[in-house]
């Protein structure tokens, strides 16, 4: 696998491989786009049936998807759910990383609060799922506002330590020198060290919105009862529905993951970037 | 001057952080401990109540249905954090050599890391309950004939497999972070000891990027332990409760099956175990970076 870095030439070996090894990716991708265009009278036993493209590349199943999943109404939670957490994390999360980041050294009582947050991210959410249950309906949390609340309390461990990781490289120099101009420091910290931590933001964004507009477990224990789904939550809850119509489960599917991959090819750098800092920082 | 200066400072990191360590304790502490008291009675999830002490704890170690959701969790997440690191230090390998369209290539195998891993579930599902044995009977390979997700002995290579899909895309994104770490010169001055091929990985490269390696094992066994979305898409704990994780068995029968004490329990024995894995862990990973 490592040519010798030497040589300036391409590597075919691997690329020969990489195209193979792409095969993985583009296969179940192939498979969901056929299936979902399909007719169920199309879809004969032997695998040329299922897999040989669409007689007409019909809407007809997504149409018909959309009014079984209550589509938008789902997409819409799942936009409003996503957008709204990811927002009140970069404000929450900033502002805590950066009273913790800059007093952790020099109090006990920071430092304190900085570990005990931080081991929140050992904890895992089977443990809280039925307290939090029970909770968020004792106060008239079982809905999508309590799913937000809850993803800021989630991802707060893991965004903590990468704001007040990032602030370590942020002089307190420019602090003081806003000081001088008697900023106070609640100004002091929008005027100056929020823009500063823009490539952080950035990330906390991207690691946010992904776990958010994916995850199952948090809105299918807390919004159960609320009869509003999210848009995995919607494929988990009309699965039943579907019965052994593939093609209409399918064009779901295919519905379901149009939207990341939209963002996904929009972003991809900002993306890839956001999920390396956070994973390596 | 100075010192009013100094306090209105110190008022202002109270007033950031009491709210948001307030919103903090009482959305994770506070659960985690009724969860805790939760797992001292016979708690149903509605009604009446008694304090039993310790005897959820107790039947947990006999209940052979807990034991074998370990069983079955461990094992899945050992092999496919096994296999996940192989593929994607491969993969990584390969898309960090010296090839055409290098942007594309990570682009494209970065993608299974994006899509949701429920709706990712659900399509492998239909792959191995209809594609593959269909494959595998005109191949003629008997043993792949039916579906690997309704045999209990093979039901969790299949979920083993969609995590793997998933986490090998996350996983060589870090270790292509972690190449870029290592010197060109590093590879030249090897090579004129004679370092080349699986040489040059085993005694240059590979022990460059450990940290990058600790990072992935972290997260791969992490997430592997908690898997959820996977059981949920492909087998839903079946078939005869041969594909059962801690979660899954937790979010079943705790929420709905009546035993929310004795789940909070097992979901208490497991919060222990997270801990200590990770935290050996990271003991096992630090120390061999200082080694080096």
């Amino acid at each position: 696998m490592t040519k010798k870095n030497a040589d300036t030439h391409t590597n075919k070996v691997a690329m020969v491989l990489l195209i193979l090894g792409l095969s993985t990716i583009i296969f179940p991708l192939y498979l969901t786009i056929v299936i979902a265009f399909k007719q169920p009278s199309e879809m004969t036993n032997s695998i040329s049936g299922i897999l040989s493209l669409p007689k007409s590349w019909s809407l007809s199943n997504f149409k018909e998807a959309m009014e079984v999943t209550d589509f938008w109404r789902s997409l819409k939670n799942s936009l409003l759910i996503t957008l709204v957490a990811v927002g009140l994390s970069i404000i929450i999360h900033s502002l805590m990383g950066y009273a913790l980041g800059r007093n952790k050294a020099k109090s006990k009582f920071y430092s304190f609060v900085y570990l005990f947050i931080v081991s929140g991210m050992f904890v895992p959410f089977a443990i809280l799922m039925m307290p939090l249950a029970k909770q968020t309906a004792e106060m008239g949390l079982a809905n999508w506002v309590g799913v937000i609340l809850l993803y800021v309390v989630f991802y707060m461990p893991m965004n903590v330590l990468l704001y007040s990781g990032y602030l370590v490289n942020i002089p307190m120099a420019l602090e003081e020198a806003a000081k001088v101009d008697g900023a106070s420091t609640w100004r002091t910290y929008w005027k100056i060290i929020f823009p500063i931590m823009r490539p952080m933001h950035a990330t906390v964004a991207v690691l946010t919105a992904l776990s958010v507009w994916n995850d199952v477990m948090t809105p299918l224990v807390i919004m159960a009862g609320s009869g509003q789904n999210t848009l995995p939550l919607a494929q988990l809850n009309f699965q039943s529905q579907f019965g052994t119509n593939y093609n209409l489960a399918f064009a779901s599917y295919l519905l379901a993951l149009i939207p990341i991959l939209i963002f996904y090819i929009i972003c991809q750098k900002q993306i890839l970037n956001g999920v390396v800092n956070g994973a390596v920082k | 001057m100075k010192e009013v200066m100094k306090n209105e400072r110190k008022r202002t990191f109270l007033l950031i952080t009491i709210p948001i360590l307030a919103l903090f304790i009482c959305f994770n502490t506070i659960p985690l401990i009724r969860g805790v008291i939760y797992s001292f009675t016979n708690f149903k999830g509605f009604g009446k109540y008694n304090w039993v002490g310790f005897q959820n704890y107790i039947d947990l170690f006999s209940d052979a249905r807990v034991g074998k959701s370990y069983w079955f969790t461990f094992k899945l997440a050992i092999v496919s954090t096994v296999v996940t690191n192989v593929l994607s230090l491969i993969l990584a390998l390969g898309l960090n050599s010296k090839i055409k369209a290098k942007s594309f290539f990570r682009g494209a195998y970065f993608l299974p890391n994006i899509l949701g891993a429920l709706v990712v579930g659900y399509i492998f599902n239909y792959f191995f309950t209809y594609i593959l044995p269909a494959v595998a009977q005109m191949m003629g390979i008997g043993a792949l004939s039916s579906s690997i997700l309704s045999n209990p002995s093979a039901a969790w290579i299949g979920i083993m497999v969609v995590c793997a899909w998933q986490a090998i895309a996350m996983n060589t994104i870090i270790y292509i972070s972690g190449l870029q770490t290592v010197p060109e010169d590093v590879y030249e001055a090897g090579g004129l000891d004679g370092a080349t091929g699986w040489k040059q990985f085993r005694y240059l490269t590979f022990p460059l990027i450990i940290p990058f390696f600790s990072i992935n094992m972290v997260l791969c066994v992490k997430n592997f332990l908690m898997v959820f979305d996977q059981i949920m898409a492909l087998t839903k704990g079946g078939p005869a409760q041969s594909t059962e994780s801690i979660s899954y068995l937790i979010y079943n029968n705790g929420m709905s099956g009546g035993q929310f004490g004795f789940q909070s329990a097992n979901a208490v024995v497991f919060f222990i175990v997270i801990v200590i894995v990770s935290v050996a862990q990271m003991k096992f990973s630090s120390s061999k970076e200082e080694q080096l």
